[in-house]
């Protein structure tokens, strides 16, 4: 009987991982690489917002477009964080999502790719 | 023997953080795709765990000591404008690359290229570390997890590969040097 109410104390695991957690690291670094292909862009082609960039005068506007984008992830990933960590979600489409803005951010960072804009 | 402070710098961005990390790459996928695979043979030992999780933080500290020692120290020196009346092009690598049509594409395609791509590295792999850190050996039972993982480390690995190619270009047609010169040893 002692047993019994021991066991009945303890929580069965029935709570596994989830993959919310993995998603939001997942997604939220796609969209930090692509932001970081797109300001790259931003910043070296509209005149009026370069300077702004400049967050570091020796490094000039590659300070801020780098800073930009890794602020943006991190706070991309913390609000994904809470919003998923305990969820499970449709991982596919988050994944290709991911892959998508991964693929965007390395054509947005080729130099013949960007002179096209 | 000598080396310039600045050709130091160079030295240690490039083959020192970026170097390794290149090397450290292959370690993480061949772990990452064998001993987490679905289908992988035996549990994954906490031992083996413990281990990807901290080479994992290692190869995200040296991908972060990589661009943030390229941005910030090495960045500046390369592209530096010469003070008015300076007519000495080798000191100033930017300059000096682009003053002649054979070497202006290593500015305009590897340098333009190299200070982008480069920042893909340290944010796949704290995703793919923290990924592992957070789910360890139950990457098994998340498959999906796992092959995006994957596919961000080897995003990591040819944004690092690119970035190490083209440094490695322009040290050679345009090396940043100067500051002060230290002294290694007497040749004969």
């Amino acid at each position: 009987m002692t047993i019994e109410k021991r066991e009945a104390k303890i929580p069965a695991n029935t709570d596994p991982l989830t993959n919310g957690s993995g998603a939001a690291a997942i997604l939220s670094a796609g969209i930090g690489a692509f932001l970081l292909g797109l300001l790259s862009i931003v910043a070296d082609k509209v005149a009026s917002l370069k300077y702004l960039f400049v967050f570091y005068q020796p490094t000039g506007p590659l300070s801020g477009v780098t800073t930009m984008a890794i602020v943006a992830w991190l706070l991309a990933w913390a609000i994904l964080e809470m919003r998923w960590r305990k969820r499970n979600v449709n991982l596919t489409r988050i994944s290709a999502a991911a892959f998508l803005l991964l693929g965007l951010s390395l054509l947005l960072t080729f130099p013949p790719i960007a002179e096209l804009f | 023997m000598e080396i310039t402070a600045q050709g130091l710098w160079t030295l240690i961005h490039g083959m020192g953080f970026g170097g390794l990390y290149l090397l450290a790459c292959s370690g993480a996928l061949v772990e990452l795709y064998h001993r987490y695979s679905p289908t992988g043979e035996g549990p994954v030992s906490s031992r083996d765990e413990s281990f990807l999780r901290a080479y994992l933080i290692v190869m995200s500290a040296l991908a972060w000591l990589a661009v943030l020692s390229g941005t910030y120290i090495i960045y500046p020196w390369y592209r530096a404008v010469p003070p008015a009346g300076t007519s000495i092009a080798a000191a100033f690598p930017q300059l000096l690359l682009k003053s002649s049509p054979s070497t202006s594409g290593w500015h305009s395609l590897g340098m333009e290229w190299k200070e982008h791509v480069a920042w893909l590295t340290p944010i796949s792999i704290t995703m793919a570390a923290a990924v592992v850190l957070k789910y360890g050996h139950n990457l098994r039972s998340h498959p999906q997890l796992r092959a995006a993982v994957l596919c961000f480390t080897v995003v990591s690995f040819l944004a690092a590969g690119v970035a190490c190619f083209f440094g490695a270009m322009l040290v050679m047609h345009a090396p940043v040097e100067g500051g002060r010169v230290i002294h290694l040893m007497d040749g004969n």
